[in-house]
This record gives structure tokens, sequence and C-alpha cells, in this order.
């Protein structure tokens, strides 16, 4: 048994409380898992692969293409090549999933608690570990955005139908896909926050990426406004070059800039309600 | 120093913890004991700020935890071994905490060392037994050197050796001039660690007294005596004043007597003892006293 002792400790002193300490904790927490490196770089190759494959099948039937194709071959052939509706498909899932693990992972181990008592600022906490996801997911979507963008043009220009990144609207889609990843990876963060539980927050953020979409028409105004204001809209119309031209005619129509409000609102929205969330609930 | 008043925390309309008022000192190993579901757990997560009170308050070092911007330098704790992420590797997770709080790396590896983690720190947390998720959720709580440590059940998983050597840890702390508070729900793990105990039951507080005061509320000192002549014994220890009970066929359990008194008149009497054993009254037996009215979960229970 201890005697009582006399000794008295100084107070504690401590230096001041810095973000970015945070920013590179956060930071190297999610470098610490291998499975981050292998789901960024496997999905990666696959989504570059997929689109790949798809100038291939282009670049090899152009000589039977009719003239029909050929005309509006550039730019809407084109660039489906470059951003497949699969590979959008693929990043969406992949970067909801990982933004969503970054939360649920933390509650579903428990690590939360060791991470709220070594850092009762909560806020500060969750916001430096959004901020570091966007990074990431941003260098993943730019890097796999721009890459299958510059193949598939690249072999594509083999039959001299490749497009410039100069080409009207090229840019915006490459910007756009690019930036899907981290508006994705907000979106699975929110929820992950408000649904803490893994598997649940996989099912409805995919739900909400994937198939809630095409669970509205574009036969009403009203139907068609809340089908626009989907993530996965928002991206398909800034993707779609040929949006309202050639002869496609759309009932319904929404501009480029709404597609882009619509992604930011996505993207601010869940980072504010995940920052919300934690901060109220108990662990 | 923790200072918990009046703290009390509903989930709809059970009360995990009912009023609770205590302070912990520094300089003293604390026990916090009650059975399974007393309340000892929230009443820590509360004192950690990560559950918020539905009254009262609590605090360390006069301030509520959550206002703190960062925790280490102030609270060690371990509140659950398994609150780690398997996919990490010790020093990893260990570093990612120190980065957090602005603590320079080397400590990582002096509280790896301090643990016995240090072969293991860069293996996967996946792979760890519980005892080594113990120690390391130990590394954790000493990270920051803090002047206040929370233990939340520690000794469960541990080897004996490990048991010996969390111990003296902290005693070693408390003699530091740190706040040790240690929770258990087993009154023999107190008995060789605490200074002080607080027992709660159905959340609220039963005991909070040193550990001396406690062993007083025991049954009272009693003399196990084993004799072939228990019939001739038990007359010459009453006639004395003692209390005598049979305790199975040639034993009997006396008090009221010293050992040493029951020996001289068995001496005098020429009676033939086998064994003459003081029993000290277990804090054991006063801990069960104590919560029997307020043990949540009985075996056997009728419902």
């Amino acid at each position: 048994m201890t005697a009582p002792t006399t000794t008295v400790r100084p107070a504690v002193t401590e230096p001041s409380a810095r973000f970015r300490d945070l920013l590179a904790a956060e930071w190297a927490k999610l470098w610490s898992l291998r499975s981050t490196h292998w789901t960024l770089l496997l999905s990666g190759l696959v989504i570059i692969g997929i689109n790949i494959n798809a100038a291939v099948a282009d670049h090899h039937n152009w000589p039977h293409y009719d003239a029909g194709i050929r005309a509006i071959f550039v730019p809407i052939w084109a660039m489906r090549d470059a951003f497949t509706l699969i590979s959008g498909m693929i990043i969406m899932l992949v970067a909801g999933s990982i933004g969503a693990i970054t939360i649920t992972g933390e509650y579903g181990t428990g690590l939360i608690r060791t991470t709220f008592a070594a850092v009762p600022a909560r806020r500060s906490l969750v916001a430096a570990k959004l901020i570091d996801v966007t990074v990431v997911m941003l260098g993943y979507g730019t890097v796999v955005a721009g890459v299958s963008f510059w193949a598939t043009q690249a072999i594509l220009s083999g039959h001299h139908v490749g497009m410039s990144i100069g080409y009207p609207g090229a840019f915006q889609a490459v910007a756009a896909s690019a930036l899907l990843a981290p508006v994705c990876a907000l979106l699975g963060m929110g929820l992950g926050a408000i649904i803490r539980h893994g598997a649940a927050t996989m099912a409805i953020t995919t739900a909400v990426l994937l198939l809630l979409p095409p669970c509205f028409t574009d036969h009403y105004r009203w139907t068609a406004d809340i089908k626009h204001a989907m993530p996965s809209t928002a991206w398909q119309r800034l993707v779609d070059v040929g949006y309202g031209r050639f002869g496609f005619t759309v009932r319904h129509p929404t501009t480029t800039t709404e597609a882009w409000i619509t992604l930011a609102i996505w993207a601010v929205a869940a980072a504010a309600v995940a920052v919300t969330v934690v901060d109220r609930r108990d662990v | 120093m923790i200072e918990v008043s009046g703290l009390t925390k509903r989930y709809g309309a059970k009360t995990a913890v009912n009023g609770l008022t205590f302070s912990v000192r520094p300089g003293h190993v604390t026990g916090f004991l009650g059975p399974n579901g007393a309340g000892k757990s929230t009443t820590l997560r509360m004192i950690l700020g990560l559950n918020r009170p539905t009254g009262g308050t609590a605090t360390v070092a006069g301030r509520p935890f959550r206002d703190r911007p960062r925790g280490l330098r102030h609270v060690g704790a371990l509140l659950d071994a398994q609150d780690v992420h398997g996919g990490r590797t010790a020093y990893a997770h260990l570093s990612a905490l120190a980065r957090a709080n602005r603590i320079p790396r080397r400590r990582v590896d002096e509280v790896l060392g301090e643990v016995g983690l240090t072969e293991a720190a860069r293996r996967r947390v996946g792979g760890f037994s519980l005892g080594m998720r113990q120690r390391l959720g130990i590394a954790t709580a000493l990270l920051g050197d803090p002047p206040v440590l929370v233990f939340d059940e520690p000794i469960n998983g541990l080897d004996p050796e490990g048991v010996r050597w969390v111990r003296g840890l902290f005693r070693r702390l408390a003699a530091e001039g740190r706040t040790v508070f240690v929770s258990s729900h087993l009154m023999s793990e107190m008995e060789h660690t605490a200074d002080h105990l607080i027992v709660i039951g159905r959340g609220e507080l039963i005991a909070d007294e040193s550990l001396a005061e406690f062993a007083a509320r025991g049954t009272p000192q009693s003399v196990t005596v084993r004799t072939p002549d228990a019939s001739e014994l038990t007359p010459i220890l009453t006639a004395e004043g003692g209390s005598v009970r049979p305790d199975g066929d040639q034993a009997l359990t006396v008090t009221g007597l010293s050992a040493a008194r029951i020996g001289e008149l068995a001496f005098q009497h020429r009676v033939l003892l086998h064994e003459l054993a003081p029993r000290t009254a277990s804090l054991e037996e006063a801990f069960m006293e104590l919560t029997a009215d307020s043990v949540e979960y009985l075996a056997g229970d009728a419902r």
C-alpha cells in the first residue's frame, strides 16, 4: 500500500494546441492502414482500365462505324470512353466507402473513445479528418480522371478522333470527375457520422449515390429537379459534352452551373453534418 | 484531482448514474468498485467528457475535461483495451495520438519500452492478445506524462507477472504525486493496490473511505480452531466469553477471543489442537455484504 505522499506535482505546462498537428495526426492515421493504399491503388487501376478498354473497343470498331456515328464521335462518344458510366459509379462507391470508413472505423472499433480522450476538441478533430480525406480523394480523383482522359484520347487519336483538354467542355468533364471523388467521400463521412455502423453506412451511401437517382423520372419538372440534385446526376451533366445538342432534346434541362452548385452543397452539407453530429453525441 | 458533483446520467427511463458526489485526490491509488452494471464505466466516460451528464458536473483539475483542446497531458486514460484499430501497428497508433497532442516522438518509444511492447511495436494491434492490448492501453495513458490517470478494469487479461507489474506501476504513479483512479468489479484486485475506495452500486455512492475503514466494515475477526476434542473445548471457550460456532466435523469458528488466548486455554486444559488460524476480515466479504442489495445482474435470479 502506498503511504500518502506529500509529493506535489507542478501544474501542467503544455504547448499551445495547433490545428496542423491534428491534420498531421489524422493524415498519419489514414495512411497507416494498409487498406487505404490497396483500395486506392486497385480501384484506380480498375477505373482507368475500364475506360481504356472502352477506348480500345471504339478504336477497334471505328472502321465499321457509319457516318452518323462518326459525325458525333467527337465529342460524345470520345467523352463516354474517357468517363464511362460504370467507371463513374466505381469512383462514387470507392470514394463514398473510404469516406464512410474513416468515421465508422473509429466508432466500430471503439477507437473514437481513445481519440476523443486524447483530443477533447471534437469539432477540430473532425474538421482535420474531413480536410485530410478531401485532399487525398481530390488527389486520387485527379489522377484517375486525368489518366483516364489522357489515355483514352491518346488511343482514339490513332483515328484522329481524340479530344484535347482544350476542347470545349473537356476540362470541365475532367474537373467534375476529379471532384466527384472528394464529394462522395464527404457524403460517406457525413452519413457515417450519423449512422456510425459500418455496414449500414455503406448500404445507405450506395443507395443515395447509385439507387436513388434512377427512382426519379425526367418526365415532370419536380422529379427532374430532385434527380438533378443528386451527386451522380450532377456529375453526368458535367461530363455530358453533348447535352442538349446534336439533336438530343432534354425535357427539363439543367445547367452546368446548377450541377456544380449541387456538388458543392452535398460536400458542404455533409461536412457540416459530420462536425455537428459527432460533437453532440455521446461516444 | 478529480471532482464529481451530483453526477447523473439517464438513458431514457434507466438511470445509470444517480447523483454521484466524490473526489479523487492526488498521491493515492483510489479504487472505484462496484458490481457489473453499477455505472463505473459511465462515470469514467463522463469524467473524460465522452458522455454528457444528464445532471451534475465532473471536473479534472477544476475544469470539465471537454473544455481542454488536447487531453493527453492532463489525463491519461485506459477505458477499454479494445478501443484501438486492429489494422494499425502499436507504434502507428501511439505516434498519431502523440502527434495530435504535440508530444515528441521519442516519448512513444519510451512508453512502449515501459510497458514492455518494444518488440511488438511494429506489429499490427489486431494480432495482439488482450494482455498486450492492456499494455498498449496503459502506454497510451502514460504518453502525455499526465498528473491524472484513469484505468477501467486494467487487470483483465494480464498474466500474473503483468498483474504484479501493473500494481507496482499504480503505486509508483501515486507516489509521484499523481491522481490514480482504477475501477474494478473485484475487491481482491483492489486489496493489493488501492489506498482509498469509492464503492458504487446501481449508480449510487455506497462508500467513500480508506481501505482500512472499509475493511473494518467486514465480518468481525474470527479464529478457526481444528481439534479432535471439539465438544470438550467448546464450553471452555464459551466460559471465557467466546462465541463458538461448529464449522464442520472437527472445526470451530470462534469470535470474541484472540488466537493467543484460545491457545493458552487449550494448553491449560490439555486439549489437542490441530490448527489455530486467525482469520482477518475479508475485504471481499465486506464488499459483497455492502453491495448485496445493489447487484444488477444476479446469477440464478428468479425472473
